[in-house]
């Protein structure tokens, strides 16, 4: 409703340093870089509570930690990995990539990004804030009513995690509008739909996918605040509420949040293989349409999560074979995955083993996957270690792998400096062998009978041998981790030469200007023609570009930086906050006052 | 809302597609808000007619051994809802006022729009009051829990719009609204428009069918 | 420059080898009581063809699809001197082929598969053994209607009859789960949900609940024993007769009669009925002393883990409703004696 200021300063070309920059900073790389250390952190985070509880698990009927603790430390793990890790790792991806990749200077509303991030931030915080309440939230992170009710669950543990997740959504939906309308109105001049790299198409899709199912969790959410906080019945049986209803909503976000999970990881993975295969992505067309056909099935198979409900034989049946459908465009991209490889001339640089390592393990999921696609079967296997073997495949050897692969491929551009390929090749295979001793030997023991979700086992069960392997692998993963930090820790200390443009020969618009990229990323924005438009630059001028020069910026127009965002964002969180512990009019009220006086100054503050 | 990156050195915004930014998002933000309204209309519609006890929408019910007649009361919101479709209208009429630089018709018609939306905020409050002077407190029952979480969403986002409609005013009150930025009303309109579609959908689904 | 991965190998194969090794001895069900892999009953098997069959698939397809990956890798590794790679885009045919073969593929695991949802949709006939099971946190119980028989932990069935499970929950949703005869079925709260099957052969198998239901959920469990129609019969019948009051009972010894006054004065009896037909909110001790384990499921019913459990079941089961009634080393010895009296 405001204004859009149309005369301007000429930018200060020097970057602004200091943590009011940070906090002010519209850059949508600045705010990558945020996503990508706020979710690396949690990600970590999220990795010790895996390793208590992988340490809890190594033996039968251990009390390392009690079972309130143990309930909290699952629920909290898979929480984190899922809004705090992957899905903000792939957001700083979106953040810095999306952009260069189009040939466009910034998102198209740079400040709403930065509103994203720091709602983003305040929800991960006031969810992780619940340790030091020592009311961690301790309902799984699928929150299955009535168990979380206030009758069975008292405390404030579900409180922090329906008012937290509230709050990731909304950065979540407000970064999925402006990457939706990025994707389409910034696309340099020249770049078709169909000329778009396939990162930046995955990431699309995913947007879409983020817009239409997170206000489904919202609304569910919602209603289990409200039942909490006012006392009605929307999930409360005794007057007439009915918990399954819960698990509908849920999991029609549930489903589709999968391939929110693992979607960015599939553009990565196509992104580094045509690069170092030396050899365009085989089939572009049917991976744009599988991954498009992927998420609208997706939208209708959330039920396969339900077969143990009891559902009926006919409901039974149509989400199995809608769940059966989504393996043939998933088994298109594998195919076509190899046959970027096959033919090619394959470089094993630390990215491409992550891509490769990608696939290799994500077949492994999916055709677990397939095998819990069938009710029948699915009856022995849900709820048990199997099923956490399946999902860790496909969101750990999938989406992790893409994203550490993404990692090391995008390192130069976003910071200058090429990571060191030795420790690059220990960690991947440190993870590679640790990855499979955690997460294969889950599929026997849950086949034998081990049920997820519990804090300890029997003697007489005889899971324990699986389990001790199953933590020694996690510590071998733990492992590989810490060689990635010494990696990131001794490249960022080194005094080696700045990283090229384009170290790896890439084929997208990011690796046609200087490592890192100046603030008005393209000094000229590109004319594109095709697909692979770098390549095309390349041969069109017989094999190589000259180094891009560091350029004075000026007379190119950016956005100022805003404090706003900021403070709308912590209005956001107060407003939310006061949810905790029951209603508190006043907290509600100072937080939208917070909030109202944010947007309106956002709105009407010279945009620059 | 008006945060568009400049990302081209011309003053014009680029935009592949020449759609404007702001445009493109608020329609992409309406697609997201009928998922929201699908899941709370999709609740109301499951826990129809099982609620333990009354008040019941359509039927008579029991209170303290005494049947009550059936809780709404169609003709006062059967009118409001006409004005809000008639707020639709008068805010094209607004609109068109903008771009064509009628300050007048401009002011007029936003203003009928905004009166039009406070008197169907104000219906509601009133029906609600009403309603809890019937004994249908928020957690009475099913019934009243879905009903007045779905028809309250609505209302609060009737008056988020109203007080975006507002806040234009003042601007065009100020005389700052001219042809050329006509859009700062368009997508306000928009999101307008999408609110009452929206009642459209929950006026039949919650008043009218039994 | 050599490859990587052959120049890595002798480096991780040990390990590789040692885990293979532990992994294969660990991998025979018969190791594992709660398997899943040795059904024996006709629901649990029907189940384990459909597996068996997506297993063999997969199992197929991983081999094939991995193999690929390998030797693309292996046959396009970058090579000193090698010219550039045919820049391909696609191969319209190929990719057609690629997409119906996975879709055979499926079709063969989809066919099975309705043909046994709807099998195992069928309801079993009149003559079925009704159970009604009743999920509480956290412990299992189990009505006989048919029988006038209440017992809690220990569901006991005949071989070769089938068994009609009728089930709900007093409180949060659970999943009753019995893997050596049938899969998993939520209970929800006001609704009843079923599933039956014929036990094949006689047993003690374990089952826990496989839903998530609050602290103890890793604590809810219990045994399911299939006999004999004979011995099913016998230990039916023995339900007929009251619980045996032993204060009046010469042949008790005193520490039995001592174990039950304070059965009543510690008020036990509040919560635990020793009336085959009476629920009260605890699980029914009827018969308790011959059951195969206690603490729903998670103990050995041995004497020594009886007490244990009596004196402190927070230390065992933390948040659990039997609170901690202060018996002493010497009344828990009592109470013990008359539990396991009643046989």
């Amino acid at each position: 409703m405001a204004t859009t200021a149309l005369e301007h300063a000429p930018p200060d070309t020097h970057a602004a340093t200091g943590l009011w920059s940070w906090i002010t900073t519209v850059d949508h790389k600045r705010i990558g870089i945020l996503y990508g250390a706020s979710a690396f952190l949690f990600f970590l985070l999220g990795g010790i509570e895996a390793l208590v509880i992988r340490w809890q698990l190594m033996a039968p009927n251990q009390t390392i930690v009690g079972p309130e603790t143990y309930n909290q430390l699952f629920t909290m793990h898979g929480t984190t990995m899922i809004f705090l890790g992957v899905m903000p790792l792939s957001a700083m991806f979106f953040n810095f990539m999306i952009p260069l990749q189009l040939g466009a200077r910034d998102v198209a509303f740079p400040r709403l990004n930065a509103f994203s991030y720091w709602v983003f931030l305040a929800g991960g915080l006031l969810l992780n804030v619940s340790w030091l309440f020592r009311a961690a939230p301790d309902g799984g992170w699928f929150g299955y009513a009535n168990l979380t009710t206030r009758q069975f669950s008292p405390g404030m543990n579900i409180d922090f995690w329906t008012v937290g997740l509230q709050i990731l959504g909304i950065a979540s939906l407000a970064a999925a509008l402006n990457f939706f309308v990025t994707v389409i109105n910034l696309r340099a001049p020249g770049m078709k739909m169909m000329h778009l790299p396939m990162f930046v198409w995955m990431s699309f899709i995913t947007q879409i996918l983020l817009l239409l199912a997170f206000p489904i969790i919202t609304v569910a959410l919602v209603l289990l605040m409200i039942d909490r906080t006012f006392g009605t019945h929307f999930f409360v049986p005794s007057g007439g509420g009915d918990p399954v209803l819960w698990q509908h909503l849920f999991w029609f976000f549930g489903h589709p949040e999968v391939y929110i999970l693992i979607l960015p990881a599939f553009g990565i993975v196509s992104e580094i293989l045509p690069v170092f295969s030396r050899k365009p992505l085989f089939g572009y067309a049917a991976m744009v349409f599988s991954g498009a056909f992927i998420a609208f099935v997706g939208f209708g198979v959330w039920a396969h999560h339900m077969f143990a409900t009891g559902m009926g034989p006919f409901a039974d049946a149509f989400f199995s074979l809608a769940t059966m459908i989504i393996a043939i465009p998933t088994g298109v991209k594998i195919f076509n995955w190899i046959g970027t490889v096959w033919g090619g001339r394959v470089e094993y640089k630390t990215p491409m083993l992550f891509a490769l390592g990608f696939i290799a393990m994500f077949i492994m999921g999916g055709l677990s996957g397939v095998m819990h696609s069938s009710p029948p079967a699915d009856l022995q296997q849900t709820d048990t270690y199997f099923i956490v073997a399946h999902f860790h495949y496909v969101l750990f050897g999938g989406s992790i792998f893409g994203i550490t692969g993404g990692a090391y491929y995008w390192w130069p551009k976003m910071f200058g400096k090429l990571l060191d390929e030795g420790l690059g090749k220990l960690h991947f295979w440190l993870m590679l062998i640790g990855f499979n001793l955690t997460f294969f030997p889950m599929h026997i023991v849950g086949l034998n009978g081990m049920p997820r979700r519990v804090y300890t086992y029997s003697a007489e069960s005889n899971f324990e041998l699986l389990n001790r392997l199953e933590t020694w692998g996690s510590l071998l993963l733990g492992l590989a981790f810490v060689v990635f930090l010494w990696n990131i820790i001794r490249t960022t200390r080194s005094s080696q030469a700045p990283a090229p443009a384009d170290p790896w020969n890439g084929a997208t618009l990011e690796w046609s200007i200087p490592s890192p990229p100046q603030e008005f990323n393209f000094p000229k924005v590109p004319q594109v023609h095709g697909r692979d438009a770098l390549w095309e630059m390349k041969r069109e001028r017989g094999g190589s570009l000259p180094e891009p020069q560091r350029v004075d910026g000026r007379g190119i127009h950016l956005p100022n930086p805003s404090f706003r965002p900021f403070i709308a964002a912590t209005g956001v969180l107060i407003t939310l906050g006061g949810f905790i512990g029951g209603s508190h009019l006043w907290v509600h009220l100072a937080g939208l006052a917070v909030l109202l006086y944010g947007i309106f100054s956002w709105a009407f503050e010279p945009t620059g | 809302m008006a945060d568009t990156a400049h990302a081209q050195v011309d003053e014009h915004h680029y935009t592949a597609t020449g759609i404007d930014h702001r445009k493109l998002a608020i329609w992409t933000f309406i697609a997201s808000e009928c998922m929201f309204f699908a899941s709370l209309i999709g609740t109301y519609l499951v826990y129809k007619g099982r609620d333990v006890s009354g008040p019941r929408p359509h039927t008579e019910w029991l209170l303290n051994g005494r049947m009550q007649e059936q809780i709404l009361e169609i003709p006062l919101v059967t009118f409001g809802t006409s004005l809000l479709l008639f707020s639709s209208f008068f805010v094209v009429l607004a609109l068109s006022g903008a771009q064509r630089g009628n300050r007048k018709a401009l002011i007029g018609w936003l203003c009928a729009t905004i009166f039009c939306g406070i008197f169907f905020v104000g219906m509601q409050v009133f029906e609600f009051t009403h309603f809890y002077h019937r004994g249908m407190g928020y957690t009475t029952n099913l019934f009243a829990s879905t009903f007045y979480t779905l028809t309250g969403f609505h209302g609060t986002h009737v008056t988020l719009g109203l007080i975006w409609l507002t806040t234009v005013l003042v601007v065009a009150l100020r005389g700052k609204l001219p042809p050329e930025k006509s859009l700062n009303l368009e997508i306000a309109a928009l999101y307008w428009h999408f609110v009452d579609v929206v009642w459209i959908v929950i006026f039949p689904v919650v008043y009218l069918i039994r | 420059m050599p490859h990587p991965i052959r120049r890595r190998l002798p480096a991780y194969a040990p390990v590789l080898t040692l885990a293979l090794l532990a992994l294969a001895t660990a991998c025979s069900p018969d190791q594992y009581p709660q398997t899943t892999l040795n059904p024996r009953a006709d629901f649990a098997r029907q189940a384990d063809d459909v597996f068996r069959t997506t297993l063999w698939l997969a199992a197929g397809v991983f081999v094939l699809v991995e193999g690929a990956l390998l030797l693309a890798m292996w046959k396009f590794r970058n090579r000193p001197g090698a010219a550039d790679p045919v820049q391909t885009h696609g191969n319209t045919t190929v990719e057609i082929v690629w997409t119906i073969i996975p879709a055979v593929i499926l079709a063969m695991i989809a066919v099975p598969t309705v043909q046994t949802i709807f099998r195992t949709a069928t309801r079993p006939g009149p003559d079925a053994l009704q159970v009604e099971v009743i999920g509480h946190q956290w412990w299992w119980e189990f009505r006989y209607p048919q029988l006038g028989i209440t017992t809690a932990s220990e569901l006991r069935v005949p071989v070769g009859r089938t068994v009609n499970l009728e089930m709900t929950t007093i409180d949060v949703i659970h999943s009753f789960w019995v893997p050596a005869f049938a899969g998993k079925r939520d209970v929800f709260p006001n609704r009843f949900n079923d599933l039956w099957f014929k036990a094949e052969v006689e047993g003690n198998f374990p089952g826990q609940c496989a839903e998530f239901c609050g602290i103890q959920h890793g604590r809810m469990a219990y045994r399911i024993v299939a006999v004999s129609g004979e011995s099913f019969d016998a230990w039916a019948g023995g339900f007929n007769a009251p619980p045996r009051d032993f204060s009046a009972d010469p042949a008790a010894s005193a520490l039995v009669k001592q174990g039950q006054a304070l059965f009543t004065a510690k008020g036990c009896i509040g919560c635990h009925s020793m009336y085959p037909a009476l629920p009260l909110i605890g699980p029914n001790l009827h018969h308790v002393g011959s059951r195969s384990h206690v603490a729903a499921g998670t103990m050995v019913n041995t004497d020594e883990n009886l007490a244990k459990w009596i004196q402190h079941p927070q230390a065992w089961k933390q948040g659990v409703l039997m609170p901690e009634l202060g018996l002493s080393d010497d009344e828990v010895h009592a109470v013990v004696a008359y539990l396991r009296a009643n046989q």
